[in-house]
């Protein structure tokens, strides 16, 4: 257990050093943010009665959505796994007495914290100081914030457990660069990150919601900001939950399968 | 000029040696302007209009915005990806050339799999230029054929911004992303909607919404300022700053080395 | 024609200490340090010369080699390559010579080695039928016909070197700029890139400029070595002169069987292990022959040889010397 929390210092350590890009990061995000909620604003104008919440809650979403991007974004990989698995590099990493799921797990995870630690905080100081509407809003009470914490750090996990399919599928393909195309635009639709999920329509949202991605960043956002009440929220976890644990064990599963035939035919 | 079709007859068979690759990336942009498309679409299915625009005439704005920016990305690649280029050494190989630097670097990336985005905005062109009941005249034409051709430019000019400023620095050059893909983004829908002050900064700044605002507002029939058939041709000229950037850049890299 | 004279060249670095402070106190206030990478750097190369260009890592032989190529410009100082100056008339100086990075490849990937090559002749603009004969003739003598055909990422490196050195000639350059040519070949593909260079320098009077840190490639290619080191060059002359002033000094390699070693004035032990000794001599003391007969005195010799100081020592040595 020691070696995982060793490695996982080493690369959050790592991953905090990359300063300028995050300040870049920060500013494209605020951007993002702000012609985001500019764009729901002209629709908000438009027809309010057809806002599926309110708009200081909507604010508080999309702001939460770029505070938080670094945890969920699609298209974040560590491209050292790719090309350690395109080359046959891995046949090194099997040398060691470590099990490579976990250390894969434990890297995403250390990277894409480093990445938030360093961003978060910027955009949620700013976006509380925002004028109403378009301000960030605290959660409604105590209970909320910590369903909103428990379900943030599980629907990070899925996503994490998720991508690690996306990295073994690599194992099996030539070329991973396709799969990864696809996957993003997959995840980026389904997760709620082009509109959030309660604008869509009733039948479909249905759907989507019983989707592990609904149970990445859609379930702990939408406890925030309380559009669900308590039975609804500890419903959203225990889905999450139910998904966490699904995808890690077809990972693990799948990984065992690519290495044994990695092993056999020597990478 | 023949040496740029040799270019892209190399390319073209060496992007084509990873056949399934190709075809999954094409697949995979054609899906992520999808995904764009569907959000449009399920906005639209709550709300009725927005800013006095409605579905198609949205639709017609995302597919002109979309053509552009896959062209650009397509050919114009060389300069997105410029970080790299100077970085590992491939731009010294360039200036050993007796060819125009500018040129190579357009020819050192042709990202055919870009064609994935341009056949989506295809598509929606054929629900679109039906559905938004303009009457096709010869005008209306040429504005949206104008208007491409300076989408084009525009994302191209942005390229080269930052391709530009990579002679300076590689780092935290994240932010020109706002612009290029924050357009292709934002831009699906018409830049009025985001209120005063954006339409300012991209009329007086990045001349954007002469490129996709004010000719649209022509095109659907909103206005009927003739002059607005002519302003895409801003985002040809926004090029020459772009030019003079780059100029400056190259003088820099050669006095100070990599 | 090659002539520098007095260039120099000096780069601006930021210093900049790790932490977060450090890092936002580097953004209002920027430390830097300036290095000269050339200091006064003069010397003329002729029409046909074979020169290498060696000195460490740091001193300043790719700075010099990017002001020739007209990739970078100088601070101060002249350089006329062939009555151009390279950074300011770049592309046409740039048409008339050759550069093969070692380590880097100029040739397309995923595509044969004849479609580059094909790429090349409109890139430089050859004209059809001088390309055809110099692509026979590069293929025959760098023996690459067979591999033409393949795509750059199957071949070996020793393979991919000699079309990468095929590539850089195709347009007839005058000039050719070879940095680290021979690096991870095996024995037998240095050789025959070397034979190649020789050949090309002899028959077509290409000037060639290699810098190296093999120094058998010197050895085996170069006549006059120009040393740079801290910016400044410190040595340019003939090879051959300079391996005279330190044939003074020779290596006996000895295998004895029984016996001490009995070293007079003249001979130091440099290493001795289990019966095998190796002796400096110098010759301005004692000759070779007495010095054998001195050895054969005391020892039951079996084996006995005597070496020059190789191209490597005499670098090794004047890198000391000079404090690099």
């Amino acid at each position: 257990m020691r070696k995982y929390i060793s490695f996982f210092r080493i690369r959050f350590v790592n991953g905090l050093q990359y300063r300028s890009a995050a300040y870049a990061g920060i500013v494209t995000q605020f951007a993002w943010g702000f012609m985001t909620l500019l764009m729901f604003w002209a629709f908000y104008k438009s027809d309010m009665k057809s806002f599926p919440m309110t708009f200081e809650q909507l604010s508080s979403y999309i702001w939460l959505q770029q505070a938080f991007l670094s945890l969920f974004m699609a298209w974040l990989f560590e491209n050292e796994i790719f090309a350690a698995i395109t080359s046959g590099n891995i046949a090194y990493e099997l040398c060691r007495p470590i099990n490579v799921y976990n250390m894969w797990f434990i890297r995403n995870v250390a990277s894409r914290l480093s990445k938030v630690v360093l961003r978060s905080i910027p955009i949620l100081v700013v976006g509380a100081f925002l004028p109403s509407p378009f301000g960030i809003s605290l959660p409604v009470n105590w209970v909320t914030a910590i369903f909103f914490i428990i379900s943030l750090t599980i629907g990070f996990l899925v996503l994490v457990a998720f991508n690690m399919l996306i990295y073994i599928s690599a194992f099996y393909t030539v070329s991973p660069i396709g799969i990864r195309i696809l996957s993003v635009s997959l995840v980026e639709l389904f997760a709620g990150a082009v509109i959030p999920i309660p604008f869509l329509p009733n039948g479909i949202k249905v759907i989507f919601e019983l989707l592990p991605f609904a149970s990445m960043q859609n379930a702990p956002f939408l406890i925030y900001i309380g559009n669900s009440d308590y039975k609804n929220a500890i419903f959203s976890i225990l889905l999450q939950i139910f998904w966490l644990v699904s995808l890690i064990i077809i990972g693990k599963f799948l990984m065992k399968k690519a290495l044994r035939k990695v092993v056999v035919q020597g990478g | 000029m023949k040496l740029y079709f040799r270019y892209c007859s190399i390319i073209l068979r060496s992007q084509m040696q990873y056949k399934s690759s190709f075809f999954m990336t094409v697949i995979g942009q054609f899906l992520i302007s999808f995904s764009m498309f569907v959000g449009i679409y399920f906005m639209f299915q709550r709300f009725n209009r927005v800013e006095g625009f409605s579905y198609s005439e949205v639709l017609l704005c995302f597919a002109i915005v979309l053509t552009s920016f896959s062209i650009a990305e397509c050919f114009v690649r060389g300069f997105d990806t410029f970080s790299g280029t100077v970085s590992n050494g491939e731009f010294d190989r360039i200036m050993v050339r007796p060819r125009n630097e500018i040129f190579q670097v357009l020819c050192s990336k042709i990202e055919f799999t870009r064609i994935g985005r341009f056949l989506q905005a295809v598509i929606i062109f054929f629900y679109a230029i039906p559905a938004s009941q303009v009457l096709w005249t010869f005008d209306k034409i040429a504005t949206l054929i104008f208007m491409i051709v300076g989408g084009v430019c525009l994302f191209s000019g942005l390229f080269i911004i930052y391709a530009s400023l990579c002679f300076f620095t590689t780092e935290g050059l994240e932010f020109i992303n706002i612009f290029t893909d924050g357009g292709r983004e934002f831009g699906k829908y018409p830049l009025s909607i985001y209120g005063e002050g954006v339409l300012k900064f991209f009329t007086f700044v990045i001349p954007f919404a002469l490129v996709q605002y004010y000719p649209l507002t022509y095109l659907i029939g909103r206005t009927s300022i003739k002059l607005y058939i002519l302003s895409p041709l801003f985002g040809v000229l926004f090029l020459i700053p772009c030019y003079i950037l780059w100029r400056f850049g190259l003088r820099h890299y050669k006095s100070t080395g990599s | 024609m090659i002539e520098l004279q007095n260039v120099c060249k000096t780069f601006k670095v930021t210093r900049r200490n790790a932490g977060f402070l450090e890092a936002v106190r580097a953004m209002f206030h920027k430390k830097c340090d300036y290095i000269k990478a050339l200091d006064n750097v003069s010397f003329k190369i002729n029409e046909g010369e074979m020169v290498g260009y060696i000195g460490p890592n740091g001193a300043g032989k790719s700075s010099t080699i990017k002001i020739m190529c007209g990739i970078l410009s100088p601070k101060s100082g002249l350089c006329t390559i062939n009555g151009l100056i390279p950074w300011k008339d770049r592309i046409r100086h740039v048409r008339d010579i050759g550069v093969v990075f070692g380590q880097r490849s100029q040739l397309w990937w995923d595509v044969p080695v004849v479609d580059s090559f094909e790429l090349l002749r409109d890139i430089y603009k050859i004209e059809e039928t001088t390309y055809k004969s110099n692509l026979n003739k590069l293929s025959t003598l760098l023996d690459i016909e067979t591999i033409i055909k393949t795509p750059v990422r199957q071949l070996s490196l020793g393979q991919r070197m000699r079309c990468e050195i095929a590539a850089s000639l195709l347009h007839n350059p005058k000039i050719l700029f070879l940095d680290e040519p021979t690096i991870g070949l095996d024995a037998v593909s240095k050789i025959a890139v070397r034979n190649f260079i020789t050949n090309i320098n002899r028959e077509e009077k290409t000037t060639v400029i290699l810098t190296t840190h093999d120094m058998q490639d010197i050895e085996a290619l170069t006549k006059r070595i120009i040393l740079i080191g801290k910016g400044k060059i410190l040595l340019d002359g003939d090879l051959g002169t300079l391996k005279k002033q330190y044939t003074e000094q020779k290596k006996i390699t000895v295998e004895y069987a029984e016996g001490t070693l009995s070293l007079c004035d003249g001979l130091t032990l440099l290493e001795s292990i289990h019966g095998r000794a190796i002796i400096a001599l110098d010759t301005n003391k004692i000759s070779v022959s007495n010095a054998i007969a001195e050895l054969s005195r005391n020892l039951e010799v079996l084996d006995i040889s005597v070496a020059g100081t190789t191209a490597e020592e005499i670098v090794v040595s004047l890198y000391k010397e000079y404090q690099i």
